[in-house]
């Protein structure tokens, strides 16, 4: 039975705290854009392909165009050549935006430990979820998409969410 | 290769040393000789192909073969007489270089560059002697033996390309400068690498009239992660994961070739089994790796449907993958002197199933797309290359056979018993974008042919060879003899031992000719480990493909080129 206000307006109106409406829209309609360079990106075809098929989870509006994206999907090896692209596509998404770091060489470096490989992508952008794996499974890849929905369900329109991200400097800051 | 051959090359050239590796004539000629060597050996012996350069720096080599520190070979094929020719020569000052060969072959402006780029050698007179895999701002060359592998370098932004792209449209009669009467002007337009249509790691800049391309330059190096850097920190085996990610579609044909290559100089006879079972997944490999081509393309096109046909089959064969390498993506399946392991019980059944899904899936899309009038339209008569052209750029595999050109490894140098199976060579009639999208789908069907020939011939017995110098011994042998452990133990931490040499050897992978040039100083490290990419001459000639065309013929040529980001950059 209806409680308050609802009551007085009937069963087609339900009330609820604007945090939690707001959360639970974003967090269902992430819209990806993938940075796909490298073996990473193969995996991602499969997480979007019909086997896991990605839009069970709200997420399947890849974008191609950054402005249009709120999670960037960095899928693939970033070299020292590619770095200041990923560093100016993560400026031009929308805000609020959440990053997730596919695999080991997105995460790490990976097995590429040299002179053209950059050691992490949180040495250029902030990074929210980090995927191990070479290349991570689909699993993997969906299993860090529920972890940014948890992540995302704690946000308030009091707090700007790019706050959390305020002091990061990376090499490409000057 | 004959003996006549190389007794006829010595005649020809009595100024140099005629030497045979395995079976690649090898010409050790002086610097002065180098051009007219060259010339000659495209003229007067059929090597119109050059499928590689690249250099050799001594600093750390044990007693090196010369007396300069760099040399440059320039690998090149008589594809129809099946010969390989290697030309070497000693560079004693490589801020002046060796002449370019750029005026003989379309393909080694890139090659000559890649090797600029990696060993600071210079090639006077070429035409665009630009870094291409390392970055503007990047200072020395990362494969000299001095330069420390975690040497990093920040690049703080990436280049305009301006210049290459002017200098390019000047260098062209395009009648441009007209323009400026009717009030108009030439536009440029930046496309990638962070672009859907160019896959991630290609980037290339036009000069455009309307929307027809004057001038193009392709950019590429952004996936460049050091693989044959590292190669030679790695024992010969722990490099086999790393072949994985060249071309990561089609894995397991890198981890065949490289451990083919290396048990071809090293004298080392696999088994009946494991040839059989590197030909199965070969030409497994390949068909996965046509699909993902041809799934992509018609995305590119703006016809997803053939995706799911096609990516649902490529999905279910990573079951049958995972079972047999526990991944479904990296197989690292092969090890020098055999295979990881034999194949699971009931393979022979899982295998049917999925070449008759793949039949269906592969047949349905092609019903789709072959009498498809926007796909005809889109792609016939577009960025036609003649056979002539395409073998002065240096391609091979599907894009040359499109063009017509009946060129195939494993019809005219076969390993691996492939001279026992019956199968075609599909070529195309017209060499433009449709014919390279057409023929993956003929490839896959003599692919299947193959593959059911190769299950009804596979023999019994072992995968390995048996030889503790080669292979790792039996888990018994190591926890209950000595000399068990001693053997794990040094091939563990040694590896095996290739001995010293240099040479070539090349695979016929789904892209092309995958070649590997090696040179071994007698220990389980590489010296050097060079591949020769498929995707990486195939990209050189895409300028010369696409200019005339409109932009969006460019985009459909890019897709049905098949350029994969990890082999074209490694
Ligand atoms: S983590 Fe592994 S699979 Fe992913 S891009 Fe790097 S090398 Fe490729």
């Amino acid at each position: 039975m209806a409680l308050g206000i609802e009551a007085s307006l009937g069963e087609s109106v339900l009330t609820s705290k604007l945090d939690e409406i707001i959360n639970w829209g974003r967090k269902y309609s992430l819209w990806p854009y993938v940075f796909g360079t490298a073996c990473c990106a193969i995996e991602f075809m499969s997480t979007a392909a019909a086997q896991f098929d990605i839009s069970r989870f709200g997420a399947e509006v890849v974008r191609y165009s950054p402005r249009q994206a709120d999670m960037l999907m960095v899928c693939g090896t970033i070299t020292y050549k590619q770095a200041p692209i990923l560093h100016r596509i993560y400026h031009q998404l929308c805000e609020p935006k959440w990053v997730v770091s596919v695999g080991a060489c997105a995460t790490s470096g990976g097995i590429y430990d040299n002179y053209c490989t950059v050691q992490g992508i949180d040495q250029i952008i902030p990074v929210d979820v980090y995927v191990s794996g070479c290349p991570p499974r689909p699993e993997g890849i969906l299993n860090a998409l529920m972890d940014l929905q948890k992540q995302i369900e704690s946000n308030s329109i009091l707090i700007d969410p790019q706050a959390r991200h305020k002091d990061f400097r990376g090499i490409l800051d000057q | 290769m004959n003996d006549t051959a190389l007794t006829q090359l010595q005649e020809a050239f009595p100024s140099a040393t005629c030497t045979q590796v395995i079976d690649t004539a090898v010409l050790d000629v002086q610097t002065d000789d180098l051009t007219t060597t060259l010339t000659a050996l495209k003229e007067n012996f059929g090597c119109d192909l050059l499928l590689d350069v690249t250099g050799i720096d001594y600093l750390t080599y044990p007693k090196p073969p010369q007396k300069e520190r760099f040399r440059v070979v320039y690998t090149l094929r008589n594809w129809r007489d099946n010969l390989v020719v290697q030309v070497r020569t000693g560079v004693s000052n490589p801020k002046i270089g060796l002449p370019t060969a750029s005026s003989i072959w379309e393909s080694a402006n890139w090659g000559e560059r890649e090797c600029w780029d990696q060993y600071g050698i210079n090639f006077s007179g070429h035409p665009d002697l630009r870094r291409i895999l390392n970055h503007v701002q990047f200072e020395g060359h990362p494969l000299r033996k001095d330069y420390p592998v975690d040497k990093r370098q920040v690049l703080m932004e990436s280049d305009s390309l301006e210049a290459p792209l002017k200098a390019r449209l000047a260098s062209k009669d395009t009648g441009h400068e007209a323009m400026t009467e009717l009030g108009t002007d030439v536009m440029f337009l930046n496309i990638g690498p962070a672009h859907p249509a160019t896959h991630g790691a290609i980037r290339f800049a036009v000069a455009l009239d309307g929307e027809t391309i004057l001038a193009n330059v392709v950019e590429i190096g952004y996936l460049h992660r050091g693989f044959e850097k590292l190669a030679e920190k790695h024992t010969y085996n722990q490099v086999i994961p790393l072949t994985d990610r060249l071309n990561y579609c089609s894995s397991m044909m890198n981890n065949i070739a490289y451990v083919k290559a290396i048990e071809k100089f090293a004298n080392i006879e696999i088994t009946e089994r494991a040839q059989f079972m590197r030909v199965v997944l070969g030409e497994f490999y390949r068909i996965l790796d046509h699909l993902v081509c041809l799934a992509a393309a018609g995305v590119d096109v703006g016809g997803l449907t053939n995706y799911w046909y096609l990516y649902d089959e490529k999905e279910a064969a990573y079951d049958f993958i995972s079972k047999l390498c526990g991944g479904r993506l990296m197989s690292t399946a092969t090890r020098i002197g055999g295979m990881y392991h034999d194949f699971h019980e009931g393979w022979e059944k899982e295998m049917e199933f999925h070449l008759a899904a793949i039949e269906k899936g592969a047949g349905d899309s092609q019903g789709l797309m072959e009498k498809n009038r926007i796909l005809q339209d889109r792609m016939q008569n577009v960025c036609r290359f003649s056979p002539e052209q395409a073998i002065s750029f240096g391609l091979t595999g599907p894009n040359l056979r499109s063009c017509g050109v009946p060129f195939d490894l494993r019809k005219d140098a076969p390993y691996y018993n492939y001279d026992a199976f019956d199968f075609d060579i599909p070529i195309g009639s017209n060499g433009d974008v449709y014919d390279r999208f057409m023929i993956r789908y003929e490839e896959i069907k003599q692919s299947i042919r193959i593959i059911r020939q190769a299950m009804k011939m596979i023999p019994g017995g072992p995968v390995n060879v048996n030889d503790p110098q080669v292979h790792l011994p039996k888990k018994a042998q190591v926890y209950t003899k000595i000399e068990g452990l001693a053997n794990h133990f040094k091939m563990v931490f040694e590896g095996v031992h290739v001995p010293k040499g240099e040479w070539y050897d090349g695979y016929e992978a789904a892209n092309g000719e995958l070649g590997f040039h090696f040179v071994s100083d007698g220990s389980g490290t590489p010296y050097k480990c060079k591949v020769r990419p498929p995707c990486f001459y195939t990209l050189g000639s895409f300028p010369a493909m696409v200019e005339g065309s409109m932009i969006a013929d460019a985009i459909v040529n890019l897709s049905c080129l098949n350029i994969i980001g990890g082999e074209l950059d490694r």
